[in-house]
């Protein structure tokens, strides 16, 4: 078979998926079993007074596990280690954990989860991003502040005097609840001799062991941590899984028999983490020819109680705020806050959704202030090769937006389809109307971890060889949905010059694979499968180094000579690990330099229609157009795009998380609102591509691309259809009237 | 004839409910003793160990938990036990037939349809139940006749895809 | 799943006789129990404090649809589906179609029930508009005998109706009229499907000669209880559908209706709308 890159091989795990018989954790279960259930605070903040266990229940048949129960450290090991397991004297959010239930009856340990009463005196609270600012009250370290940041290019202070406008604006965005379809769970078996197993839905077994060994004070070899077949995560499993992974394995270490603790919807979505909500304050200074002059941004997002990933989502978010234009003077000012809601994490896109939403409505604003359409401002300012980027990065690859913009333009029929709505919507019968819009926005996206994170990171690759001549995978990237055993598969396939079907994905376990990094950052497939690939190389050059594998071999030549190696030597194995391309530097004192490896650019054209009887907006049309380096599997690269946009249409126009004291009071689907098959329009995908050298085929990555455009072009569509201007999401129907005129 | 595990604690919270019943899942005959209200859904993933169908949301707003009941697609969640007695249910390990996969699954696989595969066994049910009904349908009635299952990870266009292409089989 | 389930029970009576001679003998102890999509949801919320109830889903004297020449009867058990597929329903009561086709998605509309709805007495639920603007009238049958009694009324508050503990909502009988009407049914909801609804217009308008000879106007998620708008209706009556008269009945129907903040939406958002949707049913009308 000769080169499966590029070609829609269906996805390695399919069949099982379709059958109903691919295990996710919930579908497991081990002899002498006990359920576990999460005793969570009721109040905001405060110190616990008391915990009592209430009703006529029998008690002693419970295992009971507080702070006072864990062997190790009591912190979610992270990057500040702030994060309790379990709350011991002072709660910092609603439905933080403090205590923990087991029980062989699921049923019974339900009425006992009701009957712990949890007091707290209660301390003030801070539940908005503003009030945290202002600092109303000092709840985490000095000053409220996780991290901030600060980009520093050129002089913006001299530019407002050059400028013929200034532009301000002001853009908010709320929080998401990621709504992966299968709930957190996780199933432990830990005890002091064995040490700790758990099986669970996470994105990231290498965050997950690494917390485990220090809860638990135990050296890393007696940590083995096995994903499950994971029903979605887009971040929400990414450190989260730690936590309740802890629990489970604690709850089993007390007992000393397996806990499984799954969660159902409501307690998934009132306690785990949301995308972080977000404020931005821009600045610009442009000529009357509408080039940017200078830009200061002053970017700040809500970390909730704790500070988990808030730093990393800062400095993507940040990175991002500036887009893909070249302005010489840029100050962006960041900073994430602590409030007492349940903390905020990962959720695709990573803080880039929401500065790139100000952004690209602020581009909007700046063009029409100064005189020039939506598309000729953005044309006068997109960066080229050899051009600087806020963070002072020189392009080094192809880029050209222009082409891209053209083309999603003419895809989209949006010159057409503005004159003609603006024919449309002044028609008047006197009856209630639909007026429509379009609307675009203009983007980038890098992919891998920031500066010098991969490098840091160190990840690794192994390749084992089978007497049978199959070629297995080691590596720490979990399939969640978005094709990593069919990618690694056809990347290994087409370096191996092998079948699709020669290669096996062997199942993210501690024990048995090395540490690849976690799987997000868009990262997956750009430098883990650029490591797979160097990986299987290494066999192909053992095998052909040993003399038993001619230069040129068929799939039983590959075969054979594996079988020959094998009762040899015994086994056939190599091992890949990271190195960074040449010429990339990251400063992160100044924040400056070579910010990521590489970027997807896109441009996203969303047409829309407003209804002025109920004032709804609705999506109608959506075309997403990016150039990605190369496209793998296009059936795959489509339907992350695809899915992308769906969630970012929800988070426009559907999700609203409705806070109460700081807890999300529509925790339940019925009310927290999705999109459904009826309320998506075609969503229409086009790639372009520009090989990235340093991925493997030249793709670069893609995972999170599709979450940052549609926001934006959603509401530079809305303000088309009706001439009014919104500037957060999501953007409610109810908040759409108070704006119309007519009643 | 299966026992249900009775809770192993002498304790119980007031009096306790079991009934025996007797009905037919993928084809197979089943008599089990169940608490009345106990959710067809728990029943068919832990007493009958059918772990294909799926909990997503426990309030029957997903379609994770999709069956079918007499013929036609339920929401297993929101049916207690106590009414399948005499039934005749179909779970996703019924879908296929001796390893021959249904058209729509070997479409799903094909174009797609699938991609974290959580919501996939309620999605393929309904399907299946679509083309039953409709087996030509437009892409209004499979939007419709799907709008209660929901996708996180596909965006829903590999889905349609995937029904229209079974469809052609 | 946050309920006690060994707790639960669900009786199972071998006939419609059989099961209003418990509730006679037991009055207040046993709840009907239908297709189970509300009191299911309210089970695993930990929300379903009554735990005694008697499984109707099998009594086939509830099921049915029926038509002869002045009224369409339905049994209380028909389903959302029932309802999408009687061509009668179809051609002459095309709201409750509608109804039924925006309520939940198949899964929930296979198990669903017109009686289901009416007892659990949502608000917010999709059908009784349509019903009360239809001029629907509802059986109510006890051992002791059985009793009509027009829907218009049957609440009185929220959750609280015309019902006696030993009583079963056994059919629902529509008049044969809508002949030459104008049906208008709009539910705006949170999105397109499987949503609750924050406002529900159903109303039927008839005209003679320009002038609107009478209207039913019912809007369900804007009081406790689903509201068939009469003062708005005699507002209307025998007037054209001009500006003025909108105006009017618009006025009107804001005194009529009670719509709350909420989880979902805004009672100004509710009020609004649903003077839209008036207003945007009087313009078809000619």
């Amino acid at each position: 078979m000769n080169n499966p890159i590029g070609k829609s091989f269906p996805r390695k795990e399919g069949r099982k998926k379709v059958t109903g018989q691919a295990l996710y954790v919930d579908d497991l279960s081990f002899p002498d079993m006990l359920h576990g259930v999460t005793v969570r605070s009721p109040a905001a903040r405060g110190k616990i007074k008391n915990i009592s266990f209430e009703g006529d229940l029998p008690w002693a048949e419970f295992t009971i596990v507080t702070a006072k129960d864990i062997p190790g450290a009591n912190y979610v090991a992270l990057i500040l280690n702030d994060q309790p397991y379990l709350a011991s004297d002072f709660v910092n959010h609603p439905e933080e954990p403090v205590l923990l239930l087991a029980h062989k009856d699921k049923y019974l340990l339900e009425e006992a989860r009701r009957n712990v009463r949890v007091e707290i005196e209660e301390q003030p609270a801070v539940f908005t991003l503003a009030d945290s600012l202002a600092q109303k009250e000092i709840i985490w370290g000095n000053d409220n502040v996780f991290k901030k940041f600060l980009v520093d290019k050129g002089n913006v202070d001299e530019a407002w005097a050059n400028a013929d406008f200034i532009v301000e604006g002001e853009y908010e965005t709320g929080a998401q609840e990621q709504l992966y379809i299968e709930n957190n769970g996780a199933i432990a078996i830990a005890n002091p001799s064995d040490g700790v197993t758990v099986w669970g839905s996470m994105q990231c077994p290498y965050y997950v062991h690494k917390a485990l060994v220090k809860l638990f004070a135990l050296p890393e070899e007696k940590i083995r941590i096995i994903q499950t077949e994971t029903g979605g995560g887009f971040g929400g499993k990414e450190e989260y899984p730690s936590l309740i992974a802890g629990h489970a394995a604690l709850l089993a270490w007390k007992s000393g028999k397996p806990v499984k603790i799954i969660y159902d919807r409501a307690e998934d979505m009132v306690a785990t983490t949301k995308r972080h909500p977000s404020h931005t304050r821009h600045k610009t200074a442009v000529t009357k020819d509408g080039k940017l002059l200078a830009m200061e941004i002053d970017f700040a997002i809500d970390g909730g109680a704790y500070c988990t990933l808030s730093p990393v989502v800062l400095s993507r978010g940040t990175i991002h705020a500036a887009g893909p234009y070249f302005c010489p003077n840029v100050r962006i000012h960041s900073r994430a806050v602590a409030t007492n809601v349940p903390p905020h994490g990962a959720f695709r896109g990573f803080g880039a959704p929401q500065s790139i939403f100000a952004l690209e409505r602020h581009m909007d604003k700046v063009a029409r202030t100064v005189g020039l359409t939506p598309e000729e401002f953005r044309r006068r300012n997109f960066i080229h090769e050899g051009e600087t980027t806020a963070t002072s990065q020189v392009i080094r690859e192809r880029v050209d937006m222009d082409h891209l913009l053209t083309r999603a333009l003419q895809l989209s029929e949006y010159h057409a389809k503005r004159e003609q709505f603006v024919k449309e919507n002044s028609a008047s019968n006197g009856r209630f109307a639909k007026k429509r819009g379009i609307g675009f926005a203009t983007f980038m996206h890098g992919a891998g971890f920031t500066g010098s994170g991969e490098v840091f990171l160190q990840s690794v690759v192994s390749a084992e060889a089978t007497a049978e001549g199959k070629v297995k995978i080691l590596a720490a990237s979990t399939e969640i949905g978005q094709g990593t055993n069919t990618i690694f598969s056809q990347i290994a396939a087409e370096a191996l010059g092998l079948d699709f079907d020669s290669i096996e994905i062997v199942q993210p376990d501690t024990g048995r694979v090395p540490n690849s990094g976690p799987t997000v950052a868009s990262r997956t497939s750009m430098v883990v499968g650029k490591l797979v690939e160097s990986a299987v190389m290494g066999l192909k050059q053992t095998l052909l180094g040993s003399g038993l594998l001619p230069a040129q071999y068929t799939e039983a030549d590959f075969k054979n000579a594996c079988a020959e190696y094998l009762a040899k030597f015994g086994s056939l194995k190599t091992s890949s690990t990271y190195q960074p391309p040449p010429n990339v530097y990251w400063d992160d004192e100044k924040y400056q330099g070579d910010a990521y490896g590489a970027y997807a650019w896109a441009v996203y054209v969303a047409e829309v229609s407003f209804d002025e009887l109920t004032y709804e907006a609705r999506v109608e049309d959506f075309v997403a157009m990016q150039e990605i380096g190369r496209v793998l599997n296009p059936v795959l690269a489509a339907g992350q795009i695809e899915g992308g946009v769906a969630q970012a249409i929800g988070f426009t126009l559907f999700e609203n998380v409705v806070w109460k004291d700081g807890r999300m009071a529509n925790n339940q689907m019925t009310n927290y609102i999705i999109p459904t098959p009826a309320d998506i329009p075609p969503i229409r995908v086009y790639f372009e591509e520009n090989a990235y050298a340093y991925g493997p085929g030249g793709a670069k990555g893609i995972g999170e691309l599709p979450m940052d455009g549609a926001a934006p072009a959603i509401l530079n569509a809305i303000e088309n259809a009706i001439g009014v201007s919104f500037n957060n999401v999501p953007l409610m129907p109810e908040q759409l009237m108070a704006a119309d005129e007519r009643g | 004839m299966t026992r249900i595990r009775s809770t192993s604690s002498a304790f119980i919270c007031g009096k306790s409910f079991s009934m025996q019943i007797e009905f037919k899942v993928n084809n197979k005959v089943h008599q089990l003793d169940v608490f009345p209200m106990a959710r067809l859904l728990d029943v068919l993933r832990e007493q009958l160990q059918l772990t294909g169908t799926k909990e997503g949301c426990g309030e029957g707003e997903c379609g994770a938990c999709t069956v079918v009941l007499d013929g036609r697609i339920v929401n297993s969640c929101l049916v207690p036990v106590a009414q399948v007695n005499g039934a005749e249910i179909t779970t996703i390990e019924g879908v296929a037939h001796n390893d021959q996969l249904h058209a729509v699954q070997q479409a799903f696989i094909q174009h797609g349809g699938a991609q974290c595969g959580i919501c996939t066994p309620g999605m393929v049910l309904a399907a299946v139940d679509l083309l039953k009904r409709n087996p030509q349908p437009t892409e209004d009635d499979i939007r419709n006749g799907l709008a209660g299952n929901l996708c996180r990870c596909t965006g829903y266009m590999k889905i349609f895809e995937s029904v229209v292409q079974a469809c052609r089989k | 799943m946050r309920a006690f389930i060994p707790n639960y029970q669900i009786t199972m009576p071998a006939s419609l006789a059989d099961a209003l001679a418990l509730l006679k003998r037991e009055p207040g102890v046993w709840k009907p129990f239908a297709g189970g999509t509300d009191l299911m949801v309210l089970l695993e919320a930990g929300r379903l404090p009554h735990r005694n109830y008697i499984n109707i889903w099998a009594l086939d004297e509830l099921r049915g649809i029926e038509a002869n020449e002045s009224h369409v009867t339905l049994g209380a058990l028909t389903t959302y589906t029932d309802v999408q597929a009687n061509p009668i329903l179809r051609d002459e009561f095309p709201m409750l179609c509608q109804a039924a086709s925006e309520t939940g998605g198949l899964a929930i509309q296979n198990r669903g029930t017109l009686g289901g709805n009416i007892i659990n007495a949502s608000p917010a639920a999709d059908s009784p508009p349509a019903l009360l603007a239809y001029d629907a009238e509802i059986e109510l049958v006890s051992s002791a005998g059985s009793r009509w009694l027009p829907y218009q009324g049957f609440h009185t508050g929220y959750k609280q109706m015309h019902l006696g503990a030993d009583e079963l909502l056994s059919r629902i009988r529509l008049p044969r009229n809508t002949e030459g009407a104008t049906h208008y049914y709009r539910k705006v909801g949170t999105r397109k499907a499987q949503a609750i609804s924050k406002v529900c217009l159903a109303a039927v308008g008839r005209m003679n000669d320009g002038q609107i000879s009478d209207t039913r106007i019912a809007l369900g998620s804007v009081a406790p209880i689903v509201v068939g708008c009469v003062q708005t209706e005699n507002t209307l009556r025998g007037r054209k559908p001009d500006t003025e008269t909108i105006a009017a009945a618009c006025d009107t129907l804001a005194r009529e209706i009670s719509p709350i903040d909420d989880i979902r939406s805004t009672a100004d958002y509710r009020l609004q709308v649903s003077k839209n949707l008036l207003t945007d049913f009087l313009m078809r009308l000619h």
